[in-house]
Order: C-alpha cells, then sequence, then structure tokens
C-alpha cells in the first residue's frame, strides 16, 4: 500500500497542475468556513462581555415585581397594571425572612435632563431607595458619604450621583453640597459614586439615588398610564443569604402570597426575577442566532461541496485513462478509492484551513473597527476542520467510488 | 515438459452494443507454459486483442474457465485480481501508456507503489530496469520528452519490474517506424533468452515471426493448420 502521505502528496501535485481550478473549487468552503468563524467568534465574544457584564450587576440579588423580566408572548398590560402596588413594607417583612440577608425598596424612573449651571447630562435615572440600597447593588460611595437612615426617616432633600454625572455636571469643581433641581425640587448632593462602567451600551453611572421617601413626595402616585402602573411602582431588591436562593424564593412566595391574602386555587400576583433568567433569556436569543449560523454554514458547506464533488467528477473523467493505467499495472479498487477520496479531502481541507485564517481575520477586524469583541476559541477552529474535511468526504465519496470501480480495459480505450 | 503457468478453457466474450451482441471470442482453448514465446495473430476484429486482455487479467470472460497455477481465476476477488495484474503479469500496450505527468523512474516504478515497496527500493530497482534496457541516462525525462521508441522501452522496462510470470504486449511496435519495431522486438527477443514468457498480439507476420510458435485467431477462433 502506498502511504497516506505518498497520497496527500500526490493530491497537492494535481492541485499545482490546476492551480485556478482547484482555487476555484475551494473559494465555497473558503467562504463558508470563514463566515462561520468570523461570526461565532463575534457572538462568543459578545456572550463573554455580557456575562461578565450581568455578573457584575451582582448577580444573586432577587427582584420582586409586578412584571416578568421574560414572558412567552403575550403581556396581558391590564392584568399586570391591576396587581397590588409593592410597598416598602414589604422590604421590612422580607427582610425578617430567615433565609433572607437584607431586602430594600426600590422605585425608578428616567428624567428628561438635569443641569447645573451651563451644564446639562440627558436622561438620567433617578432612584429612590433607602441607606442600603448602595451595598445591596455594589454601588461604592467614593466621596462624601452614603444615605443615612435619617435622610430616609426625615425626608431629607439629599441625594448621590454616579459619576457620569458628577463628571459632567462639575468637570472642574466637588459635587458635594452643590444644588440640583429635579422636577422644580431642591436636592443637594452628599456624595459621589465610584464608576461601574457600562452595561449592553448603557452608562450605569448615569442616574441619582434619593431617599424614597423623598421620591414619593417629588412624584406622587397617580392613577397613570398602563404602563406606569406596571412599571411605574416599587420594587424590592432582595439579597438572599449565601447559597440560599431557592429557599429564599420559596420563603419569599409564601410570605406574599399571606400578605396579598391569595388563595391556594388563585395565581401568583407578583413575579420573582433573578438575573439568572436575563442570563438565560441572554442565551435562548444567542441560541437562535447559533441555529442560524449553523443552517448558513451548512448551505454553504452543501454548495462548496457540490462544487467539489462537480470537480472530482471532471478529474475522475480527465483522468480516465490514467485510471486504466494504474490499474492495469496493479492498483486496486482500494488504491484508486482512497487516491481521489484523499484528493477531495485534502482539497476541502485546504480550503478549511484558509477559511479558518480568513475567518480570524475578519473577526480581529470587526473587533478593531467596532465595539464588538471577538474571541476565537479552539472548539471553532476544530468545528471547521471538521466540517470542511466532512464535506470532502461526504462529496468525495461518490467520484472516488466511479473512479475505483471502472473497468480496466474500458478506462485504457477512453479517449 | 516446461511448467504450466496459465490455461484459458473455452473462453467466450459477449459484448453488448445497445441491442446488438458481438462475439468477440467464441470458446478459445489457451495454455502458457515458463519460457513461451507466442504470437497471436490475426486481422482486426478477429478478437485477438480481447484474448490477451482476458489472459492478463485485464478483462473477465463471458463464460470459461481460466486458471493460473490451477486456481480459478473467477473465483478471485478484485483485490486478488488487482495483485495479478501487479505481481503476476507485466503488459506492454501499442500506445505505451505511459502517465504523461511523470518521469521515466515514476512510470517505471509505478507498479512497486502498489506492491508496497519502499521508495528506496523502488528508485534503485526502477534505474536498474532502465539502465539495463538502455534507457540510463532519461531516467528523470518525461514520455513527451522521449521517442516513441524510447517511451516503448520504459513501457517494456514498466512490465517488467516486478519480475512477472509472463509479459503480455498488444502491437507493441504498432506505433513505431520499422527500424524502432526491430530495436523493440530485440529487447522481446533478449528476454526470452534470459528465461522470460512473452505473449504477444500483432498482425504482422515479421513480428510474429520473432515468436517460437504462432496462434492464429479468425472470427473469434483458433485456426488449426
Amino acid at each position: 500500500m502506498i502511504s497516506i502521505f505518498g497520497k496527500i502528496t500526490l493530491s497537492f501535485q494535481t492541485f499545482r497542475t490546476h492551480k485556478l481550478r482547484s482555487f476555484l473549487t475551494t473559494l465555497g468552503i473558503v467562504i463558508g468556513v470563514m463566515t462561520v468563524i468570523a461570526i461565532l467568534s463575534l457572538i462568543e465574544g459578545l456572550n463573554r462581555s455580557v456575562a461578565e457584564q450581568i455578573q457584575s450587576l451582582g448577580s444573586d440579588l432577587i427582584y420582586l415585581q409586578k412584571f416578568t423580566w421574560v414572558s412567552t408572548g403575550h403581556r396581558d398590560l391590564e392584568k399586570l397594571a391591576n396587581r397590588p402596588d409593592l410597598i416598602p413594607d414589604d422590604a421590612i417583612a422580607i427582610t425578617k425572612l430567615a433565609s433572607v440577608e437584607i431586602a430594600i425598596p426600590e422605585i425608578n424612573r428616567r428624567l428628561t435632563n438635569l443641569k447645573y449651571r451651563d451644564n446639562e447630562v440627558a436622561s438620567p435615572t433617578i432612584t429612590g431607595s433607602d441607606e442600603n440600597f448602595a451595598w445591596v447593588n455594589n454601588h461604592i460611595v467614593e466621596s462624601g458619604r452614603d444615605l443615612s437612615r435619617d435622610d430616609v426617616l426625615h425626608r431629607r432633600a439629599v441625594g448621590i450621583i454616579g459619576s457620569y454625572i458628577a463628571s459632567n455636571l462639575f468637570p472642574d469643581e466637588s459635587p458635594l453640597g452643590k444644588d440640583i433641581y429635579v422636577n422644580g425640587h431642591r436636592v443637594k448632593i452628599i456624595g459621589v459614586f465610584k464608576e461601574k462602567g457600562t452595561f449592553l451600551g448603557n452608562s450605569l453611572d448615569n442616574f441619582l439615588l434619593i431617599p424614597n421617601t423623598l421620591y414619593e413626595k417629588f412624584f406622587p402616585r397617580e392613577r397613570g398610564s398602563i404602563f406606569s402602573r406596571v412599571y411605574g411602582g416599587y420594587s424590592i431588591d432582595i439579597k438572599p443569604r449565601t447559597g440560599k436562593v431557592e429557599q429564599a424564593i420559596d420563603e419569599i412566595r409564601e410570605l406574599m402570597r399571606r400578605r396579598h391574602g391569595l388563595t391556594f386555587d388563585e395565581d401568583d400576583d407578583y413575579e420573582l426575577n433573578t438575573q439568572q433568567v436575563l442570563l438565560d433569556l441572554y442565551q435562548n436569543l444567542t441560541n437562535v442566532g447559533f441555529i442560524a449560523i449553523v443552517a448558513i454554514a451548512a448551505i454553504s458547506l452543501v454548495v462548496g461541496g457540490i462544487g467539489i464533488m462537480n470537480i472530482m467528477l471532471v478529474s475522475v473523467a480527465e483522468r480516465t485513462r490514467e485510471i486504466g493505467i494504474r490499474k492495469a499495472v496493479g492498483a486496486s479498487n482500494q488504491n484508486i478509492l482512497s487516491q481521489f477520496l484523499i484528493e477531495s479531502v485534502v482539497l476541502a481541507l485546504v480550503g478549511g484551513i484558509i477559511g479558518i485564517l480568513l475567518g480570524m481575520l475578519l473577526a480581529a477586524l470587526i473587533s478593531a473597527v467596532s465595539p464588538l469583541k471577538a474571541a476565537v476559541s479552539l472548539w471553532m477552529i476544530a468545528l471547521g476542520f471538521g466540517f470542511s474535511a466532512s464535506v470532502g468526504i461526504f462529496f468525495g465519496i461518490y467520484p472516488a467510488r466511479k473512479a475505483a470501480t471502472l473497468n480496466p480495459i474500458e478506462a485504457l480505450r477512453y479517449e | 515438459m516446461p511448467r504450466r503457468i496459465c490455461r484459458a478453457v473455452n473462453i467466450k466474450k459477449m459484448y453488448y452494443r445497445g441491442k446488438m451482441t458481438v462475439e468477440a471470442l467464441r470458446g478459445v482453448d489457451f495454455t502458457i507454459h515458463a519460457n513461451d514465446y507466442l504470437s497471436i495473430m490475426g486481422p482486426s476484429g478477429s478478437g485477438k486483442s480481447t484474448l490477451v486482455h482476458i489472459l492478463s487479467c485485464l478483462d473477465t470472460p463471458t463464460s470459461g474457465e481460466y486458471f493460473l497455477e490451477d486456481r480459478q481465476v473467477s473465483k478471485y476477488t478484485d483485490q486478488e485480481l488487482a495483485r495479478v495484474r501487479n505481481e503476476f503479469f507485466g503488459f506492454v500496450f501499442q500506445n505505451f501508456s505511459l502517465l504523461p505527468r511523470l518521469s521515466a523512474l515514476d512510470n517505471v516504478a509505478m507498479p512497486l507503489l502498489y506492491a508496497g515497496t519502499k521508495k528506496n527500493d523502488r528508485v534503485v530497482r526502477a534505474r536498474e530496469i532502465l539502465d539495463k534496457i538502455g534507457l540510463g541516462d532519461r531516467i528523470n525525462h518525461r514520455p513527451n520528452e522521449m521517442s516513441g521508441g524510447e517511451c516503448q522501452r520504459v513501457a517494456i522496462a514498466r512490465s517488467l519490474i516486478n519480475k512477472p510470470r509472463v509479459i503480455f504486449a498488444d502491437e507493441p511496435t504498432g506505433n513505431l517506424d520499422s527500424r524502432t519495431g526491430a530495436e523493440i522486438m530485440e529487447i522481446f527477443d533478449r528476454l526470452v533468452d534470459e528465461g522470460n514468457t512473452v505473449v504477444m498480439v500483432t498482425h504482422d507476420s515479421n513480428v510474429a515471426a520473432h515468436a517460437k510458435k504462432i496462434v492464429k485467431l479468425k472470427d473469434g477462433m483458433i485456426e488449426y493448420d
């Protein structure tokens, strides 16, 4: 038998004699593999940064809210709006649960802007909460002081701003002790939070924290639009004790059903959201993307494979006499089969390797000119290899069999 | 009596061309002994090429039995037939049938490739045979860089490389001028003198005269005197 290596060398000789043809044949595979590698590495890069960012939010918090973050299908807003509002007392009750470390009320809305003299920031978030908000949500007070129990109890007109607001409203001076106006009400800045960065492109530092009691005064709860009735009220941020997330969820559920007076046959009238849900949602989204990629890849590889099959059939026809001669001097069907099969696999693999390299290059290029970060993993390269090799085998087997089973005499007579 | 190498009994070969059936061989008996030097003669269409193709296991008969050293060829697997063509027989074609992309050396060494001989041995043996046949200075030439006579000598070298029991030649001088043809025939004469067995097909009586025995074929049957 001829060694595999010998046959591979033989294949390369064939490609050298048909440079342009071999190049064009592999183009389908090159483009297919390149696209897949580039897109996969971009998705992977996105996945990593999203996972990192979600984790940075403080991954173990449970959010008690009127609405769910992830809904399948149609949302009945009317029904959600009619659910009882959550109130700061819920937080107090939940904090007493054995598996809960602390629960705090939180209420948010987006302002059009905040101004200080000539400076302005657009659409900051204003948050009403209590003195535990900062540590529960991993915010660190960088200068000044945090909210105190007294600020909340006495409804003091004080606030702590995120670093984005600090640097934009007070580029040249300390914001501490300065007054800003929210809805015409004066708020004195007593502290600045340390920078947290961005989440999915949004700044996490464009917000103002005030006591929730003050918030209620600024924004009295009126029977507003259906949206504000669903999304405008309090949510309760719950920090479970370490390792007791599941238990906490059970206890909160039981407590809230009791507080809302639900009978056993009534559904929950609140939702418990965790960041795991966000992660799952994101995973689902990228899984859909992933399936789409696989489909595109499959199509382009089939197209590439047909190209290979076509050129291999041409090659078999062109070399019919060669096959006859080789068989006449003792080549077995097996020899001929493997010669042509290796040729098509090598052809596909060369395309695959070029595609992998170009895909990595393309991903690096996109990373360089856009905020997307690419991450090439070993498994993608393996996938590229595997895909192209199997295309080579699958689409090479028919032409190779055709060559192998030629009758030597008829092949020798072929002109 | 010399050793019998192969024996064909009542060989028939039919070709099907659309609805027409062509009977190329109509019951031929043929035996080859060691060191035979046979010529198969006959007009075109007499089935002489078909006969050597069957005898050399390039083709299979429609009916009849063919024995190689008393083993029935019809029972051979494809793999075994490939081995027979590789080791048992050598074949020289009228049109040389060399691979145009390979050098003389590689063409001659090709059967050794399929016999599984190591690369170094392949080169050494092919060079040896090319030297012997007078082409020692042509080993790196490709077929299109050589004359017809040189090509045919390369083809003969190729047929010899595995030390076959029988060398078949189908019109070995058919594509050559008479002087070159005579040179080629001298090679065959010498091979037989050295103990080889040669069976050739020709329609040229001058060529046939080199053989020790002439078999005449007509309409797919052997003509006995």
